[in-house]
């Protein structure tokens, strides 16, 4: 699709020799420890550099059977390039573009592919097959535990398919992933819903262990006048990644909220050719959940912010959307910004896009909640004894990412794998 | 302004950068382009009798990025005609009568090959001879080259022949594949050699192609040793360089040393200038860059010998060659410590795993808030200056080496030795030594 395929080029062969000679080799190295799943990353630095890549590529799955996902979708300022030793006066290692190097050689030449363990009897469920359900499927294949996914979409990937904008990943790369999953003996089952095709109960019975990583719901109603009227975000990402003939988009378009799902649906908006995006947010760019590359990037794409604004009513003629009534807000102490009374405005809009994050999980008999978030304990076990479960939804505190969601599956298998055999791992 | 102009053994030069006799100078039009870019002299690449060379004659030695820190070839003396490269020779020098134009040679070792040979070189109106005792490839197989270099009594008699019917300064170039390198310039001395040069390519063996298993570069399957060159070699020829120029012998003799063997940069020049060479020679750089390289040698050596108030070469040539010693006369009372400037240390710790894992275990990781990544610290009263770290630190000027003072007067081994001899042999004696002298070794 025109405009979103992936921005970054592979690195060249020599680009990635390059870079990997710049690597310090750092001892106990501060990216590694920034790295949610602790991926060697000098060493896999180190063996790009020697032309190992079939060894660079193993130090990654060790730590990270999600490597090619992570290795484009990771917040690598935030993380591994961020805590890099050559960040303060230098430029910091391309980490992301490195591993992105390894994973492409790896899969283009179905190098150091994870293998299966010797079977151990166990059979473990697992719900959903986004990145922490892949995770924890493949980590417990790994230990040899026969392993059934079930997940209610078509395809397998989670958010790495549906909901990662295809300019930092084309979906192939995600379902090569699925695929790699798949080869270690995984049946991913799809179109099986949690709730309505399999139950808690029934898993519980078919399974040594289940892990539940159920993901979050749709993005939740804003309350508004109109909101029918509304193309919710993760839709509106999904349709340019899995559509043909891509969303619909029109030539006004608002998008109300400003996390990194906002940054996607307004570059999405932007590059299949409305004339004018808007971010909405009710406080300031202080406030805004995206990180701050995103929204330098979303800067350079020519979109536009009203801060300290907030929707009021979707205005429909003859039904059709053609604006959106927005109030100010004002900033009276520390908590949330007030309504100005009086300060109604409408700005024209024929597309409103609403990313204002994403419904908890539903509730289930039994499960124990956190703000909403399933409970979990130390070991990823759930108020249910064999339950686990992983991912956003039990992500209470702190900011969902894929590469937690990846660590999250990798302790619950190895968590699941003690309590069935007794063995550390 | 700088004078950079040189005199060596009669040969005039207006700087004292001269391609190497190597393919850079294998023509007329390239050695009148680099006269042009700017070289103060050239040796032609060595003429002879007739050969054929091979494909893949190049191979070379890269570091990560780092393209061609060495190169070594396969490649023979000149395989063009002996009349062509005679001719262009003489309109060379016709042409660029203020620059030196040496003529490398090599020939059977006969005493008739070499008159004749000398003859033609004279014709042409060049300003020098240099004898190729040095390449190790192909044609030391045929008795020549590296074949000579290796015999001190070969090189004496051939060079012996070369004055008996030259009348220029005849430069013997010398091979770095001997034991022990002033053997063979004390026989170049005997044999009337005006001048020396060193040093010729280092017998080496590029590598293995892991693919193919065959040796990289490969010639039709088979591959052999080469001539090594380029800044890899660099210490090696200094400290050759340094062999001659702590030679009595040849020190009395005065011989003007062409010193080569990695120069890349004004500064590799700078320090061949201080350990004794007049004239320098210039090879793999100018393979890898061009002609064009020579700017920043004349500018760079320039500049610097302008700020250290050089007002020729012949100020500053030799000026490090009172400090070359040897071990014995190292006074063992010298003592410095690392310091790490914390504010500048990025915290890679590349010191602490060196120290700890291949040195003196005398840099510790402190953790002085634990938000906050460990930092290496120096125990300096366990630090012996060995001086590793401040070699593996990536930041400049973070890790320097500080002078404290010991506490002993300054000796030297051969100081001590000889004051107390049990010490050097007997492991007591020494324990007691240290005991007495508070020389701790943790």
């Amino acid at each position: 699709m025109n405009g979103l395929t992936e921005a970054l080029p592979p690195l060249s062969g020599h680009e990635a020799l390059v870079e990997a000679n710049r690597c310090l080799f750092c001892y106990d190295a501060p990216c590694t420890q920034a790295c949610p799943t602790h991926i060697d990353i000098p060493r896999f630095i180190k063996k790009i550099s020697t032309g190992n890549l079939t060894g660079s590529a193993r130090t990654i799955f060790d730590a990270n059977l999600l490597g090619a996902t992570c290795a484009r979708v990771c917040p690598v300022q935030e993380l591994c390039e961020g805590a890099c030793v050559l960040g303060s006066e230098h430029k910091p290692i391309a980490i992301g573009r490195l591993q992105r190097h390894t994973m492409d050689h790896a899969y283009s030449h179905g190098a150091a592919m994870p293998t299966v363990g010797a079977p151990t009897g166990f059979h473990v469920g697992v719900v959903g097959a986004g990145p922490a359900g892949l995770s924890c499927a493949g980590e417990l294949a790994r230990r040899g535990h026969a392993v059934t996914v079930y997940e209610k979409r078509d395809l397998g990937g989670g958010l790495s398919t549906y909901g990662i904008i295809a300019l930092r990943e084309p979906v192939g790369v995600a379902l090569a992933e699925v695929e790699m999953i798949r080869n270690l003996g995984v049946r991913v089952l799809s179109g099986v819903e949690f709730g309505r095709d399999v139950t808690l109960d029934s898993l519980i019975g078919d399974h040594s262990a289940v892990f539940l990583s159920l993901g979050l719901g749709r993005t939740p109603d804003l309350g508004i006048r109109g909101e029918e009227h509304l193309v919710d975000g993760l839709e509106f990402i999904e349709q340019s990644k899995t559509s043909p003939a891509g969303p619909h988009v029109g030539r006004d378009v608002l998008v109300i909220g400003a996390g990194n799902t906002a940054i996607d649906c307004a570059t999405i908006a932007k590059r299949l050719g409305a004339a004018r995006v808007t971010i909405l947010y009710r406080r300031t760019a202080n406030e805004m959940t995206a990180y701050t590359h995103e929204y330098r990037f979303i800067q350079n794409e020519g979109v536009r912010f009203e801060f300290l604004t907030q929707p009021v009513e979707a205005i429909i003629d003859e039904g059709r959307l053609t604006g959106l009534r927005c109030r100010r807000m004002q900033r009276t102490g520390r908590g949330l910004p007030e309504p100005v009374s009086g300060s109604d405005f409408t700005l024209p809009a024929d597309q409103i896009v609403k990313a204002i994050g994403q419904q908890k999980p539903p509730a289930f008999r039994g499960l124990e909640t956190d703000r909403g978030y399933l409970r979990i304990n130390d070991e990823m076990e759930t108020s249910l004894a064999g339950v686990y479960a992983g991912g956003d939804c039990v992500r209470a505190r702190g900011s969902a990412s894929t590469v937690m969601a990846v660590q999250d599956g990798k302790r619950a298998a190895a968590a699941i794998h003690k309590a069935l055999t007794g063995l550390i791992s | 302004m700088a004078d950079l102009s040189i005199n060596f053994a009669g040969i005039k030069s207006p700087n004292p950068f001269w391609l190497a006799s190597a393919p850079p100078a294998n023509s007329g039009d390239q050695v009148h382009r680099a006269f042009e870019a700017g070289w103060g002299g050239a040796v032609w690449k060595t003429i002879g009798g007739p050969v054929l060379n091979v494909s893949n004659r190049y191979g070379a030695w890269h570091s990560g990025a780092q393209r061609m820190l060495a190169i070594n070839n396969i490649e023979l003396i000149s395989d063009r005609p002996l009349e062509i490269n005679l001719r262009e020779i003489r309109d060379v020098k016709r042409n660029w009568p203020g620059r030196a134009v040496i003529v490398s040679a090599m020939v059977e070792s006969k005493p008739a090959a070499w008159r004749t040979i000398v003859r033609q070189i004279e014709d042409t109106g060049a300003d020098g001879i240099e004898l190729n005792y040095g390449c190790p490839h192909g044609m030391s197989e045929r008795g020549m080259g590296a074949a000579v270099g290796q015999v001190p009594e070969y090189c004496q008699q051939i060079t012996a022949w070369v004055k008996e019917v030259s009348q220029l300064p005849v430069i013997v170039k010398l091979t770095p594949n001997v034991t022990n390198i002033v053997l063979p310039a004390r026989a170049a001395l005997a044999g009337g050699a005006d001048a020396l040069s060193l040093i010729n390519t280092v017998n080496s063996i590029i590598g293995i192609d892991l693919d193919t298993l065959e040796l990289s570069p490969s010639v039709g399957g088979k591959g052999g040793h080469g001539g090594y060159a380029g800044p890899a070699i660099k210490p090696i020829a200094l400290n050759l360089l340094a062999a001659l120029a702590t030679d009595p012998e040849l020190a009395k003799s005065n011989l003007p040393v062409s010193g080569m063997g990695g120069i890349a940069t004004w500064r590799d020049a700078a320090e061949f200038l201080l350990l004794g060479a007049t004239s320098l020679q210039v090879c793999t750089t100018v393979m890898h860059y061009g002609f064009r390289v020579v700017e920043d040698l004349i500018d760079g050596l320039s500049n610097w010998m302008n700020e250290k108030g050089f007002r020729t070469i012949a100020d500053f040539q030799g000026r490090s060659v009172p400090r070359l010693s040897d071990f014995g006369n190292f006074d063992l009372s010298f003592r410095v410590v690392a310091r790490i400037d914390q504010a500048r240390c990025i915290k890679c710790n590349l010191c602490y795993v060196a120290c700890h894992d291949t040195a003196h275990q005398c840099i510790d990781l402190i953790t002085a808030h634990p938000e906050h990544r460990p930092h290496p610290q120096v125990r300096e009263a366990d630090c012996v200056g060995c001086r590793l770290c401040y070699n593996v630190c990536p930041v400049e000027k973070c890790i320097e080496m500080v002078e404290v003072p010991s506490g002993r007067a300054p000796l030297t081994w051969a100081q001590l030795a000889q004051a107390e001899p049990a010490v050097a042999e007997d492991w007591e004696a020494m324990k007691k030594y240290r005991d007495r002298h508070g020389i701790h070794i943790h």
